[in-house]
C-alpha cells in the first residue's frame, strides 16, 4: 500500500478520467461590462484581445487580499482557462492589480511599477483599503487608496473580495475588450 | 553575579496588568537587568515598544513559563538598549526609534526602519510629532567585503503574489554572503488607528494587522481586552474561536507546504493543497460567513454563531483532507527530485533560534520546542492536549514536516471541537472601564501578543500588538548564508513570515 502510494502516476492517469474540480464559470454582470466597453472607447485605447497578463502589486494590504489572490491560481478557480495569467514582471503585464490602502513607503514603488507598464493598460483596485484605504484611512502612512496615485480603470470590493468577485471583475475587462462601446 | 531577570523586575513597582504581571523599574533597574539578560540565556525577550515616556519588554523565563512584562522610564527619549545582550530586539529598537521617538543607548543597529522618510511627521506616536518634509533618503546596507562579490537588489515589488520588501543580497558567483532584508513598505500606522477607539473598534485592526493570522491576531487581542475587563467569554465561544484557529492553522499549513514543493519546481502537491484548502476555506465560508474568519472573533466572544450546516461542512473538508495526508506525505518523501531541494537547505542554527527566541516552526524545526498553546496555555486548549512537534535538523525539510505534524493534530483538535461544541451564548456584554491586559495565541506561525491599556472610558490608551515574524525574519537572514541563490524562494516560503504583521 505505501509503495502504490509513492506512485504519482497512477493519480494522474485516474484524474484523466474523472471529472474536473474546477468551478464553473461566475455570471459577469452585464452593466459592469458595457460601463468598462464605454470607459475603453473614451479612452481609445487599442484592444487586447481575449487574453490579459496581470500584474500583481501589494501596496500595502494586510495580506488577505494576497491570499484569496493566489487562490485565483489553484485548481478550482483555474484563472488560465480563461486566457488570463499572472506574470512576473510589470514589463509583460496589461493589468496592475493592486491591493492595499496605498502606504505611502511603496506609492514610489508602485508608480515605478506602472511606468514600467506598457501601453494600453488597465489598472484594477482589488479590495476595500484599494478603493479608499478602508479601515486604514485617515492614518499619517497612507495616501487612502490607488486612486491616490494612479487613474483606476475597475474597483472589485470587499475584505477581501472572494476568488469569484475577482475573477467576476477580471472577466468583464475580457468582455469589454471584445466588444463595441455603446452609444 | 546580578538577580535573576524575574526577580529583578519582580523588586519594581507592581502594575495593574493582567494575567502576566507588569512591574514598572527604575532606569538604574533596567540597567541591572541588561546585565542581568546577558547571564540568564534562559529568558526570552519576546518584544519592546514604547510609550511617550515608557519603555516595555516583555520576557518569558523558558525554564518556568513565567511571563511579566518590564517598563522603563525613558530620560530625555533615552533608554538603555537590550540589542547587545538579545539580538532579536535589534529590530524592535529600531521601530521603536522610528515610531515613538525613543533612542536605544548603546544599540547594535539604530538606522531607521519603519520609517522611509516618506511620512509627513517624524516620530507619529511620540506626544510631540514633529512635521517633516525632507525628501526620503537612500537606505544604506551593511557591507560586505571580498573577490568578486557583487549585489542582488529584489524588491520592493517581488515576482510572485506576495508582501512587499526589499532584499539585498551580497553574493559571490551562485553563493549568498549576507542577506539583508529592508521592510516597513506596509507599514499602515496600526497602532496610532487603535488608540483613542472602543476595544471592538480596535479588534477590526488586530484583525488586519496579518490577515493570514486574522483569527490568531484577532484572539490575542480580545484575550487581552477581556483580561483587562476581567470578562471570560463563554465555553461556547471559547471553542469557536479554537476551532477557526484550527482551521487557519489547517488552511495555512495547507498552503505553504504546496508552495514550498512548487517552489521546488514540484507542482503536483501544490495542486493537491490548493484543492484540499479552498475547500477548508469554503468550509469557513460555509460555518462562519467568512472565508478567512476574518472580524468573527470580538473582544467578549465570538460575532456570529456556527451555522446550521457549518459543523458538516467543515467536517467534510477536515475528512478530505485527512484522507489526502498519507498519500501527499508518500510522494513528498519519496521523490529524489524533491528531498534534494528540501534536506539540508536553508539551516537555522539551534543557538541562534534560541537566542532569538524564534517560535512557530522556525523554533520548533530547530530544538526550541515553544508553543503558546501549551506554555502558558489557554483555554481550551488544557482540555485538547495539543502535541508539540520538535526537529533538530532546521532545514527546510524540518520546517515542512512541524507543519505536517502541527496539521493531522489540528485536524484531531478541530474534530474533538466539532464533537463536543458546548451550549450557550456566543458574547458576553464588555464593562465600560479602565484595565490593561496581555494576551498571548498560537497562531500557525507562533505566538501572537497583544498587550492593551483601556481608559476608564473603555477606549484603547496603549496597544502594541506583536506578531511572531519579528523573532523570525532576522533568522532567514543567518539560514540563507552559503546557500545559492536560487533557493531563496524555497527558503523564504519555508519561513513564510509576514511583511504586514512586522510593519505594522
Amino acid at each position: 500500500m505505501q509503495s502504490l502510494r509513492r506512485l504519482m502516476w497512477p493519480r494522474l492517469a485516474r484524474s484523466l478520467f474523472a471529472t474536473p474540480l474546477t468551478d464553473p464559470p461566475p455570471v459577469v454582470p452585464e452593466e459592469l461590462v458595457q460601463a468598462l466597453a464605454d470607459r475603453l472607447e473614451e479612452s481609445s485605447q487599442q484592444r487586447l484581445g481575449r487574453s490579459l497578463s496581470i500584474r500583481q502589486v501589494d501596496a500595502g494590504s494586510c495580506n488577505g487580499c494576497e491570499l484569496e489572490i493566489n487562490a485565483l491560481n489553484n485548481v478550482v478557480h483555474d484563472l488560465e482557462r480563461f486566457g488570463l495569467r499572472f506574470v512576473a514582471s510589470p514589463r509583460h503585464a496589461d493589468v496592475l492589480l493592486v491591493t492595499g490602502p496605498l502606504t505611502r513607503n511603496m506609492r514610489e514603488a508602485l508608480e515605478r511599477t506602472w511606468a514600467c507598464t506598457p501601453d494600453p493598460k488597465w489598472i484594477v483596485a482589488v479590495g476595500d483599503c484599494a478603493v479608499d484605504g478602508g479601515v486604514f484611512k485617515g492614518s499619517y502612512a497612507v495616501e487612502g487608496g490607488i486612486g491616490a496615485a494612479l487613474p483606476v480603470d475597475l474597483v472589485i470590493p470587499g475584505c477581501p473580495p472572494t476568488p469569484t468577485q475577482m475573477l467576476e471583475g477580471l472577466l468583464a475587462l475580457v468582455e469589454a475588450q471584445s466588444r463595441p462601446a455603446g452609444r | 553575579m546580578p538577580p535573576h531577570p524575574f526577580a529583578l523586575v519582580g523588586s519594581g513597582a507592581p502594575q495593574p496588568c493582567r494575567p502576566h504581571p507588569r512591574f514598572l523599574v527604575t532606569r538604574p533597574q533596567w540597567a541591572t537587568l541588561v546585565e542581568s539578560l546577558e547571564v540568564t540565556p534562559e529568558v526570552a525577550v519576546l518584544g519592546l515598544w514604547g510609550d511617550p515616556a515608557l519603555v516595555h519588554a516583555v520576557l518569558l523565563d523558558e525554564a518556568t513559563g513565567r511571563f511579566c512584562i518590564a517598563s522603563a522610564p525613558t530620560a530625555d527619549g533615552r533608554y538603555l538598549a537590550l540589542s547587545p545582550v538579545r539580538p532579536g530586539a535589534a529590530r524592535f529598537e529600531r521601530m521603536v526609534q522610528d515610531l515613538w521617538g525613543l533612542v536605544a543607548e548603546g544599540a547594535a543597529d539604530l538606522r531607521p526602519w519603519l520609517d522611509h522618510g516618506r511620512w509627513p511627521v517624524t516620530a507619529p506616536l511620540a506626544a510631540r510629532p514633529a512635521p517633516h518634509a525632507m525628501p526620503p533618503p537612500q537606505p544604506e546596507f551593511l557591507p560586505a567585503e571580498g573577490e568578486g562579490l557583487h549585489q542582488i537588489p529584489v524588491g520592493p515589488v517581488h515576482a510572485g503574489i506576495i508582501e512587499p520588501g526589499h532584499f539585498r543580497f551580497h553574493v559571490q558567483g551562485e553563493t549568498v554572503v549576507r542577506l539583508e532584508q529592508r521592510l516597513g513598505y506596509l507599514h499602515k500606522g496600526s497602532i496610532g488607528l487603535m488608540l483613542g477607539k472602543p476595544a471592538r473598534v480596535a479588534a477590526r485592526f488586530a484583525a488586519r494587522l496579518s490577515g493570514d493570522s486574522t483569527v490568531a491576531h484577532g484572539w490575542a487581542f480580545a484575550q487581552a481586552v477581556e483580561a483587562a475587563l476581567e470578562v471570560t467569554p463563554p465555553p461556547r465561544a471559547i471553542a469557536l474561536r479554537a476551532l477557526m484557529a484550527e482551521l487557519e492553522r489547517i488552511h495555512n499549513h495547507l498552503n505553504d507546504w504546496g508552495f514550498v514543493c512548487n517552489d521546488a519546481a514540484f507542482t503536483w502537491p501544490h495542486a493537491r493543497c490548493g484543492a484540499l484548502r479552498e475547500g477548508v476555506l469554503r468550509a469557513a465560508a460555509v460555518a462562519f460567513g467568512h472565508r478567512l474568519m476574518m472580524d468573527r472573533v470580538i473582544p467578549g466572544g465570538v460575532s456570529v454563531d456556527i451555522t446550521p450546516g457549518g459543523a458538516a461542512a467543515v467536517g467534510a473538508a477536515l475528512d478530505a483532507v485527512a484522507a489526502e495526508i498519507p498519500t501527499l506525505l508518500a510522494v513528498y518523501e519519496s521523490h529524489a527530485s524533491l528531498q534534494d531541494r528540501v534536506v539540508g537547505t536553508g539551516v537555522v542554527d539551534a543557538g541562534l533560534a534560541a537566542r532569538f527566541a524564534a517560535g512557530g516552526y522556525v523554533g520548533r524545526a530547530t530544538g526550541r520546542g515553544f508553543d503558546a498553546r501549551a506554555m502558558p496555555g489557554y483555554a481550551p486548549y488544557p482540555e485538547l492536549q495539543p502535541q508539540v512537534p520538535v526537529l533538530t535538523q532546521g532545514d527546510v525539510d524540518a520546517r515542512v514536516r512541524i507543519r505536517i505534524a502541527e496539521l493531522e493534530d489540528s485536524l484531531r483538535m478541530a474534530r474533538a471541537l466539532l464533537a463536543g461544541l458546548p451550549p450557550g451564548e456566543v458574547t458576553v456584554a464588555l464593562p465600560q472601564r479602565g484595565g490593561e491586559g496581555l494576551g498571548i495565541t498560537e497562531g500557525f506561525r507562533g505566538e501572537c501578543l497583544h498587550h492593551v491599556v483601556l481608559d476608564d472610558g473603555g477606549l484603547v490608551r496603549a496597544v502594541f500588538p506583536r506578531d511572531p515574524s519579528w523573532l523570525q525574519w532576522p533568522l532567514l537572514e543567518a539560514a540563507i548564508e552559503g546557500n545559492i541563490v536560487a533557493d531563496f524562494p524555497l527558503c523564504n516560503k519555508s519561513f513564510n513570515c509576514s511583511y504586514s504583521g512586522v510593519d505594522l
